[in-house]
């Protein structure tokens, strides 16, 4: 009994604390629009940022350029994934590679994405098509060298028992390597889509695209839309959330916890 | 992040280390291929030799920001932003991160500020940040700041958090006072975690600084030197800068950061366990 209302006050607490602070910070941020002497065009009240939220759903341009966002992200990131997982498995499975590639990778990765921004420009121009190789080579160094770790981190002796059973190269591969890898690779692909999402939206803002999230954020700086720029701002928290705790932890359970690589 | 806890393994020993000397002659076997295929492209005549210069135009380009140090100010303005922002995300993130790993409350509090927060990319906060505090300095440490602190209010967090319950409590019984056992026991415990978190943050600073350099235009830096270049069409001055700015990264993670682990963690016995 006693041990249940504890639990139930616990739980009490985990809602009301944080909606306390929440419901804080919204009305310090009331307080210094209204009342802050900062021009209410720079520094909106939250009504109007909720107005400018329902006048881009209302019209259409919140979810074209969600679309377009997306649809950039999804590309790059399947190309870097396609790219990365390859050069990572090779280089984890073939010493040659490994020797061979390591140094350029290694010299490569720390180099952030964006500041090839205004190069990729130069070579391609304008608008999508920099934009997705953009976002795509500055994902695909994680996703190399975790998927690089994960194969060299299988057991050997799972390798010999395999090889001793009759298994041939590519049986090995896709019933030993492939799955036991496979944790590496799915952090490395988190990581990969988590860096591709935050160059994405700086990339929109240089590649001057169509449409985009970054785009609207960037285009209305100019017309000094403070509303509209904070509700895509939030938009954009939003995503980032979702693509990071609903889509990856999904793909985790069903296939390492359910293959029991890994405790849930 | 879980998932690299939860698979170490004995994978270290899978080879036999191969020979230093195979490995390095391999090594500059595929940087000179490298180069190569990139020359070979330069001259190919598929893309202007101003957007694609030769190896040669870039090594020139290079040669010629040296003169004057005019490199060196330029990669040492990025440098000072960074190091700026970073103390200031310090300031605002281990402090914050302690509490949050400490207290019930104050994490029940904290956690769904910083989980809205967090997945916000902090270069999509420039725009803004430029109108709030106009373009320049001010702006891109902003943005530094904002890039820093999330990685490493994460990792502090979670390292305060998953103190071993046992140690904190063989603490208590032996007559520890409660700053005892935060210094001696708290403290060193969660310094992996801590330790891994200012690496991820130095990694997003460096990527938010370049941005902001881009983006919010102050007077000098790496990325401004990108920037000025595109106007004018010096893809050579460009590639050379990229260079430089993976040289520094390289040098961050190498030196700074693996060498700092060694230091610390590895001598005192306790391995970070969360990874990039």
């Amino acid at each position: 009994m006693m041990r249940r209302a504890l639990r139930m006050r616990d739980r009490a607490v985990g809602v009301v604390a944080p909606a306390v602070l929440i419901v804080a910070c919204a009305l310090a941020w009331e307080a210094v629009a209204r009342y802050g002497n900062f021009p209410p065009k720079l520094v909106p009240d939250l009504p109007t940022i909720a107005g400018a939220f329902l006048r881009l759903l209302e019209s259409g341009t919140l979810a074209a350029a969600t679309g377009a966002t997306l649809a950039r992200l999804g590309a790059g990131f399947a190309l870097a994934a396609a790219f990365g997982v390859s050069v990572g498995v090779l280089m984890g499975r073939y010493p040659f590679v490994e020797d061979t590639l390591l140094p350029i990778v290694s010299f490569l990765y720390p180099i952030p994405g964006i500041a090839y921004a205004p190069l990729f420009v130069m070579w391609f121009g304008l608008g999508d098509l920099p934009s997705i190789l953009l976002v795509g080579v500055s994902a695909s160094f994680t996703i190399i060298i975790n998927a690089w770790k994960g194969v060299r981190a299988v057991r050997p002796i799972w390798l010999r028992s395999a090889h001793m059973m009759g298994a041939n190269e590519r049986t090995i591969f896709t019933k030993v390597i492939l799955p036991a890898a496979l944790p590496y690779v799915l952090t490395g692909l988190r990581l990969g889509l988590a860096s591709a999402w935050r160059i994405l939206v700086a990339v929109e803002m240089l590649m001057s695209v169509q449409q985009g999230l970054g785009w609207l954020i960037f285009g209305s700086q100019q017309f000094l839309n403070t509303d509209v720029m904070l509700a895509t701002i939030a938009v954009i928290g939003a995503i980032g959330m979702l693509l990071e705790k609903q889509l990856f932890e999904r793909i985790e359970r069903y296939t390492l916890v359910r293959w029991g690589m890994m405790t849930a | 992040m879980t998932a690299s806890v939860l698979c170490e393994r004995d994978g270290a020993a899978v080879r036999t280390t191969p020979n230093r000397r195979r490995r390095a002659v391999r090594g500059t076997l595929g940087i000179v291929a490298f180069l190569a295929i990139y020359e070979a492209f330069a001259r190919s005549g598929m893309f202007s030799t101003a957007i694609t210069p030769p190896l040669e135009t870039i090594a020139a380009a290079f040669v010629s920001s040296l003169a004057g140090g005019y490199i060196f100010l330029q990669a040492g303005a990025t440098l000072l932003r960074v190091a700026i922002g970073m103390t200031f995300a310090l300031i605002i993130a281990v402090p914050l991160g302690m509490l949050m790993g400490r207290h019930r409350l104050a994490e029940r509090a904290l956690a769904p500020l910083v989980s809205i927060l967090m997945p916000i990319p902090s270069l999509a906060w420039v725009p803004l940040i430029v109108l709030w505090f106009g373009i320049g300095n001010t702006a891109t440490i902003l943005v530094v700041v904002y890039a820093a602190a999330f990685p490493l209010l994460f990792n502090v967090w979670t390292g305060v958090r998953t103190v071993n319950q046992v140690w904190v409590r063989a603490a208590v019984v032996m007559g520890a006072s409660r700053a005892c056992v935060f210094r001696q026991v708290i403290l060193p415990a969660a310094l992996p975690y801590v330790i891994t978190g200012v690496r991820l943050a130095f990694g997003r600073a460096w990527i938010a600084v370049i941005g902001g350099e881009l983006l919010a235009s102050p007077e000098t830096g790496l990325g401004k030197v990108i920037f000025d270049a595109n106007e004018y069409l010096n893809a050579d001055v460009m590639l050379s800068a990229l260079v430089v700015i993976g040289m520094i990264g390289l040098f961050f993670e190498r030196m700074v950061f693996n060498r700092l682990e060694r230091v610390t963690v590895e001598r005192w016995g306790m391995t970070a366990k969360s990874g990039r």
